[in-house]
């Protein structure tokens, strides 16, 4: 197995301010929108990117919550292992927000479309936009993109994209990881 | 594990699996849309060859909230009563490709016996007086939930003890999450040796109250019993019974269980039933909760 560093702390840094401006941009006072971390890993990001938007640009009470696909995922039985769920923490309703689904990830784009399933039990959002901060090119299985991308990266099947976050793993760093 | 078939067959880590599970159908079941896609590949069968209210809807509510297909089935209304076998009956609702079984039977062990001879996941919902594990489950998760954990607390569970398979599951539910456990009521109920599974005995019921955390109150089975174990009802309800009044002159504030169905004013008055200190319909809540975590899980395992 080979590792080799694909984004240092300093670059993830530049890529979060990045999409934060752009979520900006485009959502302005945040007063209709809802940031959804999508659980196990999403919600590093989410955390990080709500943290950029309140301290750095003043934006005030933004609605953030964390979402748990396990029990939508289509993939169900199909693996040796159960499926263990995390939580889900949603306190607000969607229905007519602006809802935006934040991954680090977006590989086969299974998760999110579990995701977009999941994220109707609590309401009817009027629009659901994608942020991830490593878009696989070439490996989706299904017809989802980003509207909000950090860096395209071309990995092969064999090769796996692993974010580490500070407060989860001592420090942040994205791994191409060759197994 | 690809059955529950009783506590007894189940260690501390599966129940911490089991309760974390529920805990995320709590949240899912307490959701403006309470369903969730999980289990749309999956037919299960309830196979009731006994009377049962409250766990029947509770494990059909709770397959119904995986988006499994059901099946329901009352031994009353069907060939059993022209003869078949439980395996013949078994076999040929397996035949229309369902994929679990959901069984409450009179005989002890007739789910054990039943695991070993069709091919389908095994929940057992009460065998004769021998186990009903998904109630001691919810049981166990319901204390877990009022009182923090179930480690180290006094639970003394009242009443019959010796037709229960609540009590049965419950104390090895209990003792195996290092519970400390006592059992109370008139000596004809409590069954002989019954010390021998480590737990207490006591036939003082203001004595037991005063020692415990928790009360678990059960019912007076009348349709197990074939004679007279106490002299009437009113008489076993001012020994057993609890009321307000003898509530209040504890020491202390206890948590008050029952599994249901009540016997209002036999073992249990309405205004302790009703009260804050009551978490019986807590209990029944969690118990969908709890059945959602047991059926996900085995579910999880037929290939």
């Amino acid at each position: 197995m080979s590792q080799k560093v694909l984004l240092t702390a300093k670059e993830i840094d530049i890529l979060l301010h990045r999409l934060a401006c752009q979520l900006l941009e485009r959502h302005l006072d945040f007063s209709d929108t809802v940031l959804i971390g999508i659980q196990p890993r999403g919600i590093y990001l989410a955390n990080r990117l709500t943290k950029i938007l309140s301290e750095e640009y003043q934006v005030k009470d933004i609605a953030l919550g964390s979402l748990d696909i396990t029990f939508f995922r289509d993939d169900f039985r199909r693996g040796e292992k159960t499926l263990e769920a995390s939580t889900t923490e949603i306190d607000f309703l969607v229905e007519g927000k602006r809802v935006v689904l934040i991954d680090d990830v977006l590989y086969t784009g299974r998760s999110i479309r579990a995701a977009l399933t999941a994220i109707q039990s609590f309401g009817r959002p009027k629009e659901i936009e994608l942020l991830t901060l490593i878009d696989r090119r070439f490996s989706r299985h299904l017809p989802i993109q980003p509207n909000y991308r950090g860096r395209q990266v071309d990995a092969i099947n064999e090769e796996k994209v692993k974010v580490l976050w500070k407060e989860n793993d001592g420090k942040d760093v994205i791994y191409l990881i060759n197994t | 594990m690809n059955h529950l078939l009783g506590i007894k067959y189940l260690t501390e880590q599966d129940i911490e699996l089991i309760f974390e599970t529920a805990d995320h159908f709590k949240e899912v079941i307490n959701r403006a849309i309470k369903k969730v896609p999980t289990l749309r590949d999956i037919t299960i069968a309830n196979i009731f060859f006994e009377n049962s209210t409250r766990t029947k809807l509770s494990f059909e509510l709770a397959e119904k909230r995986l988006s499994a297909d059901v099946i329901n089935f009352s031994a009353g209304q069907s060939s059993v009563k022209k003869g078949e076998t439980l395996i013949d009956t078994v076999n040929n609702i397996l035949s229309m490709k369902v994929d679990m079984v959901v069984m409450r039977h009179p005989n002890p062990g007739a789910g054990i016996f039943l695991s070993r001879h069709v091919k389908a996941a095994i929940i057992n919902a009460g065998d004769g007086a021998h186990e009903h594990p998904t109630q001691a489950l919810l049981d166990t998760f319901s204390i877990r939930e009022r009182l923090g954990g179930v480690a180290g607390k006094k639970v003394v569970i009242v009443g019959d003890i010796l037709h229960s398979r609540v009590a049965l599951s419950n104390i090895f539910a209990l003792k195996l999450q290092g519970a400390e456990v006592k059992v109370c009521g008139p000596r004809t109920l409590l069954p002989k040796h019954i010390e021998s599974l480590g737990v207490g005995v006591e036939t003082n019921l203001r004595k037991a109250l005063n020692w415990c955390d928790v009360a678990n109150m059960l019912r007076i089975q009348n349709e197990r019993m074939e004679f007279s174990y106490f002299p009437t009802t009113r008489e076993y309800s001012q020994q057993y019974g609890i009321n307000r009044s003898l509530l209040e002159s504890l020491d202390k504030e206890i948590v008050i269980m029952h599994p249901g169905p009540i016997n209002r004013g036999v073992e249990i008055t309405s205004d302790v039933a009703d009260s804050d200190q009551s978490i019986i319909l807590d209990q029944v809540e969690n118990g969908v909760a709890i059945r959602m975590a047991v059926i996900y899980l085995l579910a999880s395992k037929i290939k």
